[in-house]
């Protein structure tokens, strides 16, 4: 397999509230890398610098009555549904105010239809039988569970995805293949590729190359709709980037591989593209994440008791 | 020296003499060297021997027993231990019952590594010490590393005894100096206990004549002598700690002298409580003295609960200095 390059979107921004959507992100991102760089965060965290428009492309095809699976690199993912960078921030940072009140931490949240958990692989299982469960109760919702390229070692991966074709369930899997697993390109940890596995299972296959918020919406949507309605199994993978270290500090790609992923960013295309419009919208999400900072920083720790 | 160099010097030597032994897991080659970076250097010096795997734990587990069946020696590192869930099957049905289920003794050196425990804020998945469910599984040792014993001693007894062993490994002691229990205590190990790597025992003057005896393994090390330091600058109380480097199956005959003679024993570990080790330990030592106690062995461990991420919530879940501390008081009030 080759590295996968993520082919150069058009100069032209995304809408409003995507563009502001995806530097929401971003500076959430690059905020807690800073948090952790001056020791005030305290255990691991992944972000999704780079993939930030996966998430925010998806949103415009995500209904509420849908469930969504997220993974390790979720921030993005939730803050796509959300829109909550304050309860997330609080979660990860243990304040008051989390949404799972500081237990679960960056990974593991659950916040009405939005499940997340540490374990590579185990949601695909779940989200199988929240398909199967909205099947049968809310015929045209989906469950959408988004994985890493990775995350295809793992044999559950796979006894999902027969099930869920078997059984024709409205199950849509987001691959973001960014090329490597934590330290592991993808070169030296699969054989074959994501999509013949797919067709292995008679689950269709839909490889995005853009990064292209509206061109995604307008090639996913006739797809998705089967999902929905025709029940059949749909794993779209995006060839994308990680820009950042696998969690933080951990980098040992050598810099030709970091500067591809950097040439391939839409940060800097959309900044220079549209230098007046792209910088004031940065300086907005930039500046409501430091608030965000500062105000969900200064919070009493969450409460929570273990026996209750 | 730390712990994590002495572990990842007991790795090399073990690849080194032996040229039928592998390492195997995830992200475990250079220039990564593991994820807790315990593997450095040994996929540069035995390449074909040190193999970085896809996410697959169960799949690289069962591959570690194909391996054993051959007669090689594998040594599987799971990234998290929490993860050796998905080993269970791999692990309690194929490689233990391997060893005596054929009607014959099939020898399997294999060790599945596990860097466990909390204490770093990594959350529910990621923190756990599973220990307990391993414990009473034929043909499967247990064993949990230890600042007081060589990995190098303790692999190639794991190796050895050619039956599959699981290497609990608390990640917080990866970072702590070997030997090091302070300036108060002495150590030394008890001949005969806890496999030939021996029980080890941290102590003040005569390990015999304690008024407590605390039985813990590797990972409490750094808490119980925390808090015998505490107990016998504050209160004057004496501890010996016992440090079995073998956790399962435990042998308690050799401690039985020390036990008899203590006005309190306590067995302390990290996991969360129900069905834990030391309640194991605490019923093997019942049936031995139950006449001679003063009262029942305590039991010290996490709470019944998830491991929270939030720092401050850990603590509140975990076993810390202050829970062995008044748990040593509580046992010796009359
Ligand atoms: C069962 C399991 N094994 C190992 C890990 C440790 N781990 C966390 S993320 C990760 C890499 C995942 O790679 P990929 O699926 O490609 O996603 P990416 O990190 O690239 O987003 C690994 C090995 C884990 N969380 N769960």
């Amino acid at each position: 397999m080759t590295e996968p390059s993520v082919a150069l979107a058009g100069s032209t921004l995304p809408a409003g509230d995507d563009l502001d959507l995806l530097l929401l992100i971003r500076h959430f991102e690059l905020a807690l890398l800073d948090l952790f760089g001056r020791g005030e965060l305290n255990g691991t965290t992944h972000t999704c610098l780079g993939q930030e428009y996966v998430p925010v492309a998806l949103r415009g095809l995500l209904g509420e009555a849908d469930h969504v699976f997220s993974n390790h690199r979720g921030h993005g993912h939730y803050l796509a549904r959300f829109q909550d960078p304050a309860g997330l921030l609080a979660e990860i940072m243990g304040r008051e105010g989390a949404v799972c009140r500081g237990v679960g931490g960056s990974q593991h949240i659950l916040r009405d239809r939005y499940v997340s958990t540490g374990v590579q692989g185990e949601s695909l299982p779940v989200a199988t039988g929240v398909a199967l469960h909205l099947k049968r109760t809310s015929p045209g919702a989906l469950a959408c569970v988004f994985i890493g390229d990775g995350t295809w070692g793992e044999g559950a991966v796979y006894e999902a995805l027969n099930l869920a074709a078997l059984w024709r369930l409205p199950l849509l899997v987001v691959v973001e293949h960014n090329g490597i697993a934590q330290s592991t390109p993808t070169t030296r940890q699969m054989s074959g590729t994501v999509r013949a596995r797919a067709q292995a299972f008679g689950a269709r296959h839909h490889g995005v190359e853009t990064s292209d918020v509206a061109a995604i919406r307008r090639e996913l949507a006739p797809l998705v709709s089967e999902v929905r309605f025709e029940g059949r199994p749909l794993v779209v993978e995006f060839a994308t980037h990680r820009l950042g270290p696998h969690s933080k500090g951990d980098d040992t790609r050598p810099p030709e591989v970091v500067r591809q992923a950097e040439a391939n960013d839409w940060y800097r295309r959309y900044a220079e593209a549209d230098p007046a419009r792209f910088g004031a919208a940065d300086r907005a999400q930039r500046e409501r994440v430091a608030a965000v900072v500062a105000e969900v920083a200064a919070r009493p720790p969450a409460g929570w008791d273990p026996c209750a | 020296m730390r712990v994590a160099e002495n572990l990842n010097a007991a790795l090399h030597a073990v690849l080194e003499a032996d040229p039928s032994a592998y390492v195997i897991g995830e992200d475990i080659t250079d220039p990564y060297g593991g994820a807790f970076k315990i593997t450095k250097g040994l996929s540069s010096r035995f390449p074909d021997r040190v193999l970085g795997t896809p996410i697959s734990e169960s799949g690289i587990t069962g591959l570690a027993a194909g391996l054993a069946l051959c007669g090689d020696a594998a040594i599987v590192e799971i990234m998290f231990g929490d993860f050796v869930a998905l080993a269970f099957d791999q692990i309690v049905n194929f490689a233990a019952k391997s060893v005596s289920m054929y009607g014959s003794h099939v020898p399997m050196r294999m060790v599945v590594r596990c860097p466990s425990g909390g204490g770093r804020g990594y959350g529910p998945t990621h923190s756990q010490s599973l220990q307990k469910h391993f414990v009473g599984v034929p043909g499967l040792s247990v064993y949990e590393m230890s600042p007081l014993h060589d990995n190098r001693v303790v692999l190639e007894e794991m190796l050895a005894a050619g039956r599959p062993a699981v290497f609990f490994e608390d990640k917080v002691l990866y970072t702590r100096r070997m030997h090091d229990v302070g300036d108060l205590f002495l150590h030394d190990h008890l001949a005969g206990s806890g496999g030939t790597a021996g029980a080890a025992r941290v102590f003040l003057e005569d390990p015999e004549a304690a008024d407590c005896v605390i039985i813990a393994p590797g990972g409490m090390v750094e808490r119980a002598v925390g808090a015998m330091r505490r107990l016998l600058l504050e209160q004057e109380v004496s501890c010996t700690l016992v440090v079995p480097s073998r956790l399962h199956p435990f042998d308690v005959e050799p401690l039985l002298p020390s036990l008899r003679r203590a006005r309190a024993v306590l067995v302390a570990e990290e996991s969360t409580a129900g069905g834990t080790w030391g309640s194991e330990v605490a019923h093997r030592i019942h049936a031995h003295l139950w006449r001679d106690l003063r009262r029942p062995v305590t039991l010290v461990h996490s709470a019944d609960s998830v491991i929270p991420t939030a720092l401050h919530l850990e603590r509140s879940v975990l076993v810390q200095e202050s829970t062995i501390h008044d748990a040593v008081l509580e046992a010796l009030r009359d």
